[in-house]
């Protein structure tokens, strides 16, 4: 356990401010330029783009390394076996669309071409989450992570702000195998710093505390931290997991966070069904029993609003995550 | 005009007798399996890998290689004894087909068995993998070529003609496509289940050079794949007319044959009318 709390101290968050005045970005845009320096420092490195190069953040890399973009129009089948072919010659192609039609239209040829052929592919999955907003439940991925976590071979990144985006970005790029790389297209709180580390399958205690375990990854880290220091006033000590690989995941430390806690929340914008939270409770179940409970989408489609209001209505705010804190410490 | 002499044709219908020896021998080991494809396939594939391709099968990993993708990977019996034939592995090792732990999967896999290109069988995928492969090979100015052999009812599938289409946009001369048009599938002809005519000028419309020959004739795929070489600024495809079940006489024609294996008696038949072919060709040659 001290292992894991030694890092607390290393974290170097952004202070934590209210929405209106902490810093906002977009994670996409951290996606963007972690692309183009992976692109610059290695040739081999692609991006292929299925007609939304400025809304997955593209558009840069297609500027600044023409040579190494390539357009194929509205085919996301297309985009991933192509890329899989293009990998098995060396290339390191970064494949981008909506995660709802990458990989959610592309799943198989993602099982076939990317994960059993075991090709170096990078999937960068755009727009993820309801926090999509207007557009709609048809372009709110929220079972994107539920469909690539259950494939061999895979690994699974949910970054929680820009910069972790872009980190995450460069260190799928300097990894061999196929990757699922999430992120959303709102601006969301920044919450680490340049000297916050990060490291693949290695998960981070963001805040100490030792009554519940909040597990949480991507954008809803902020809401987590908020939460865990609405709580603290009332004297409730919650821990705060940034778990950013889902897979695969970091095992280690979900089982102390639960050894020390004894009761843990997870939190997710995906459905509660199969998400990262259903992993924690895989590990948890088999290594440490804890009370769980968990704070997703219930098994709904999302439906156009404005991000701030869809994550309130469908249970992810700072609000519903206190609420879980509270019952699962009833549990305890 | 076929660069092939008389004599290196005879050769060549010799070993596509013993390649569809091999599929016979392989699919009555492994008891499951496709037959009619395969068969019809044995003439295309000894001409790949003992006149066309650019390929060292004792180094089946050479970076030059040329690449040879088989999209419709049910047919596989086909292409691993056209390898063990041509120099791969043992042809005793055909007999592994299907079985735990072989390298011969039911449907080929990459990772398994090198220098088969890409993990196939759910269909309408090789083209596009050949696609990005030809598109690295361009960007790299390498010389070496895509070949990817398709299935006609793969056709069928949506993202065959995604790749066809980014195939013509980024003029990719150095991938051919050639199409077993043998016109049987699963659940009967393909002009039943879902028609492809006019199959032709579909690829004319995507913007590709489109050549048709019989697939069953060895001297003259070889010129239509020499044709399709020499043609600049887009993409080829070869459709390849041919007989389901090619070589063994009650195969012949038979969509029944399309899934399933001889059993022991078949076998033999089969066996028995191919080693006739062997015979007749060596008298001949």
């Amino acid at each position: 356990m001290a292992n894991a709390l030694d890092g607390v101290a290393a974290m170097r968050l952004a202070e934590l401010q209210d929405p209106a005045s902490v810093k906002q970005v977009p994670t996409r845009n951290g996606f963007g330029e972690g692309v183009i320096e992976a692109g610059k420092s290695n040739r081999n490195v692609l991006a292929i783009c299925a007609d939304l190069s400025e809304s997955t953040r593209m558009l840069g890399f297609k500027e600044a390394l023409p040579d190494q973009y390539i357009e194929i129009g509205v085919s996301e089948q297309m985009l991933v076996a192509m890329a899989a072919g293009m990998a098995s010659t060396g290339k390191v192609p970064f494949i981008a669309s909506y995660a709802m039609f990458n990989p959610g239209r592309s799943w198989e040829q993602v099982r076939t071409t990317m994960a059993l052929n075991e090709t170096n592919v990078k999937i960068a999955g755009a727009h993820a989450g309801v926090s999509v907003g207007p557009d709609g439940a048809t372009h709110q991925a929220i079972e994107d992570i539920a469909i690539m976590r259950c494939i061999p071979h895979m690994t699974v990144v949910v970054p929680c702000d820009s910069i972790q985006t872009k980190r995450a970005t460069l260190a799928v790029a300097a990894m061999d195998g196929p990757v699922y790389l999430r992120f959303g297209r709102e601006k969301t709180p920044v919450v680490t710093t340049g000297e916050t580390p990060f490291e693949l399958g290695k998960a981070q205690i963001f805040r100490e505390g030792k009554d519940v375990a909040i597990v949480v990854c991507g954008i809803l880290v902020y809401n987590a931290l908020i939460a865990a220091q609405t709580l603290a006033r009332e004297g409730i000590e919650c821990m705060v997991v940034n778990n950013h690989t889902v897979k695969p995941m970091d095992e280690k430390t979900i089982v102390e966070a639960a050894e020390r806690c004894g009761a843990v929340v997870t939190v997710e914008e995906h459905q509660i069904s199969g998400g990262m939270g259903s992993r924690v409770a895989e590990i948890l179940a088999q290594r440490r029993p804890a009370p769980i409970e968990f704070i997703g989408v219930a098994d709904q489609f999302g439906q156009s609003g404005d991000p701030a209001e869809l994550i309130e209505h469908y249970g992810m705010g700072s609000g519903a995550i206190e609420a879980a804190v509270r019952r699962v410490i009833a549990r305890k | 005009m076929s660069t092939l002499t008389p004599q290196r044709i005879t050769e060549l219908q010799l070993h596509a007798t013993n390649v569809r020896e091999g599929i016979i021998r392989s699919l009555l080991a492994a008891g499951s399996g496709h037959s009619a494809g395969p068969l019809d396939m044995a003439d295309v594939f000894t001409v790949l890998y003992e006149h066309v391709l650019n390929h060292r099968p004792k180094e089946p990993l050479w970076d030059d290689r040329d690449r040879l993708l088989l999209s419709c990977g049910h047919i596989a019996p086909v292409r691993y004894s056209a390898m063990a034939y041509g120099g791969y592995f043992p042809v005793e090792e055909l007999l592994t087909l299907r079985k735990f732990g072989t390298r011969l999967q039911g449907h080929p896999e990459r990772v398994r068995l090198p220098a088969v290109e890409t993990t196939s069988g759910p269909l309408g995928e090789g083209l596009a993998q050949g696609t990005g492969m030809a598109l690295s090979a361009k960007m790299d100015g390498k010389s070496w070529r895509v070949y990817v052999v398709t299935s006609d009812a793969e056709h069928q599938c949506g993202l065959h003609w995604e790749a066809a289409m980014t195939a013509a946009k980024f003029k990719l001369d150095n991938l051919i496509a050639i199409v077993d048009r043998n016109f049987i599938q699963i659940d009967g002809s393909t002009e039943d289940v879902m028609p492809l005519e006019p199959f032709a000028d579909k690829y004319r419309a995507f913007n590709w050079e489109v050549f048709e020959c019989d697939g069953n004739d060895i001297a003259q795929f070889t010129e239509t794949i020499e044709k399709a070489k020499a043609v600049k600024g887009r993409p080829s495809v070869i459709i390849a007319n041919t007989v389901p079940g090619k070589g063994v006489s009650y195969m012949e024609g038979d969509y029944t044959w399309h899934g399933k294996p001889p059993n022991k008696e078949q076998a033999d038949v089969a066996l028995r009318e191919l080693q006739a072919e062997r015979e007749r060709l060596t008298a001949n040659g």
